[in-house]
């Protein structure tokens, strides 16, 4: 019944291959997460202005974004923009897709560490004569990253697993998808999904990593 | 010079100033006393312009501060502010929590502000504590941080909005002495304060506020020896109980 034999070495041989692909998967996940931060930000900015018009949008954003499947995120954005003529290649799709789930929760985070940091903070930066702006740049805005640092983090390692979901609207050369077509051609399932897991596992540890690293240095208080 | 004529303010249905009038010339130390929710802390923030009045004129230097097109931030340079909560900034150390202003505001070099910073730091007593974070500093060092803050920006007058009323009982002397330390530097001051001990020893005048009106003025002797008023009177003899 257990007649599956392993054949490591030739799951090996596809490394490069692979590697290849999670070099365009931290790609995504980067540029999803870039995108995202920016969007967020706006977000916040339009929750913060109490335009009705925009507050509505960022409500319908952030409820979509968290409480829908990542999967049908991008389904929509590729499948359901196509119904109305706009065809996007899966690349685009899967980034547009994983950066409004960014951007949605972000936003989430962005408000809650806003709300953390107390009024007084700008009443005290402008009482020193500081604009506005001044104030939020200087003041405001580094106890709002601090606090958002940990959950920016997270959303960071979610935005590299997401692009797995890629596949499913023909994403194929990110990890997952170089995975699997291997697998189409090889059917060395078990070696090449493990492997991919692995390779998987060591992306996201190293931004965890490298999230307390940066945090060490930038948070000594 | 300070001119504040007929000011009323108020919150919603609540008027907490009605129609104060007070003139707080150069070189003066005011003390406002009175019970909460007679207006005095919010007298303060009208006169920096963090708080808009409903009428009335408050001028600085013949500025006026809640005109159309007066220059906020450029005002309130000249005018220092320490609140009850310190406000220090937490993610900068006490070093850079004093230089920033000077740095953002005055447009100074790094150099420059480091030096004014670590003048008025020493001055207020925090000279060994340059490169700590405010979080390490007790509540009376950290307001001390907040008024060498307020110093490093050389303002010409400085408002003291109950600056010990959220101290431990303990560390209500080493700020009421850095206080007491700028009065005698000639430093304007306008006190709102709970310490009679202290508003009777530095004051040049102090002023007495009940329900939005200032009921009386004059010499801290007459206040609290002589009260031409029935309520400063009642008030006085309550807190000195």
């Amino acid at each position: 019944m257990f007649s599956y034999t392993f054949q490591w070495k030739q799951a090996f041989a596809k490394l490069p291959l692979m590697l290849d692909g999670a070099l365009v998967t931290i790609e995504l996940a980067l540029l999803s997460m870039a995108i995202g931060i920016v969007l967020a930000v706006v977000l916040t900015g339009f929750r913060l202005s109490r335009i009705r018009p925009l507050v509505a949008i960022v409500t319908t954003w952030v409820e979509i974004a968290r409480n829908t499947p990542a999967l049908f995120q991008i389904y929509i954005a590729h499948f359901g923009v196509a119904s109305f003529g706009l065809h996007l290649s899966p690349y685009v799709s899967l980034l547009i897709g994983i950066t409004f789930n960014n951007a949605g929760y972000l936003a989430e985070n962005f408000r809650g560490a806003l709300k953390a940091i107390p009024d007084t903070q700008t009443r005290a930066a402008r009482s020193l004569g500081m604009n506005p702006i001044q104030a939020f740049v200087h003041v405001v805005l580094p106890q709002m990253l601090r606090i958002a640092f940990l959950p920016m983090t997270n959303q960071m390692v979610w935005a590299i697993l997401m692009t797995s979901l890629g596949v499913t609207v023909g994403m194929n050369f990110d990890l997952y998808g170089v995975t699997q077509d291997l697998n189409a051609l090889t059917f060395r399932t078990f070696e090449l999904f493990a492997l991919a897991a692995v390779i998987f596992y060591v992306m996201t540890k190293i931004v965890q990593i490298g999230a307390r690293l940066i945090a060490a240095r930038l948070f000594r208080y | 010079m300070i001119e504040i004529e007929n000011v009323r303010k108020s919150f919603g249905p609540l008027e907490v100033l009605k129609g104060i009038n007070l003139t707080v010339p150069k070189g003066e130390v005011l003390t406002i006393i009175g019970g909460s929710g007679s207006g005095k802390s919010t007298l303060l923030t009208c006169i920096n312009g963090l708080e808009p009045i409903d009428s009335g004129r408050i001028t600085v230097d013949g500025t006026e501060v809640h005109a159309r097109g007066t220059d906020l931030n450029k005002l309130r340079r000249k005018l220092g502010i320490v609140f009850q909560q310190w406000n220090a900034f937490p993610h900068l150390t006490v070093l850079e929590n004093v230089m920033l202003a000077p740095r953002k505001v005055l447009g100074l070099g790094k150099a420059e502000a480091e030096a004014i910073a670590v003048k008025q730091l020493t001055h207020v007593g925090l000279g060994e504590k340059l490169n700590v974070y405010p979080t390490r500093l007790s509540g009376g060092q950290q307001q001390r941080m907040a008024i060498a803050r307020a110093l490093a920006m050389s303002p010409d007058y400085m408002l003291f909005d109950e600056v010990t009323s959220a101290l431990d009982p303990q560390l209500v002397g080493e700020v009421l002495d850095t206080l007491r330390m700028l009065a005698s530097e000639g430093m304007t001051m306008i006190c709102v304060t709970h310490e009679m001990k202290f508003a009777r020893e530095v004051s040049d005048r102090v002023a007495f506020f009940s329900k939005g009106v200032m009921a009386e003025i004059g010499a801290p002797q007459q206040i609290f020896e002589n009260p031409q008023h029935p309520e400063t009177a009642a008030f006085v003899k309550l807190t000195q109980a």
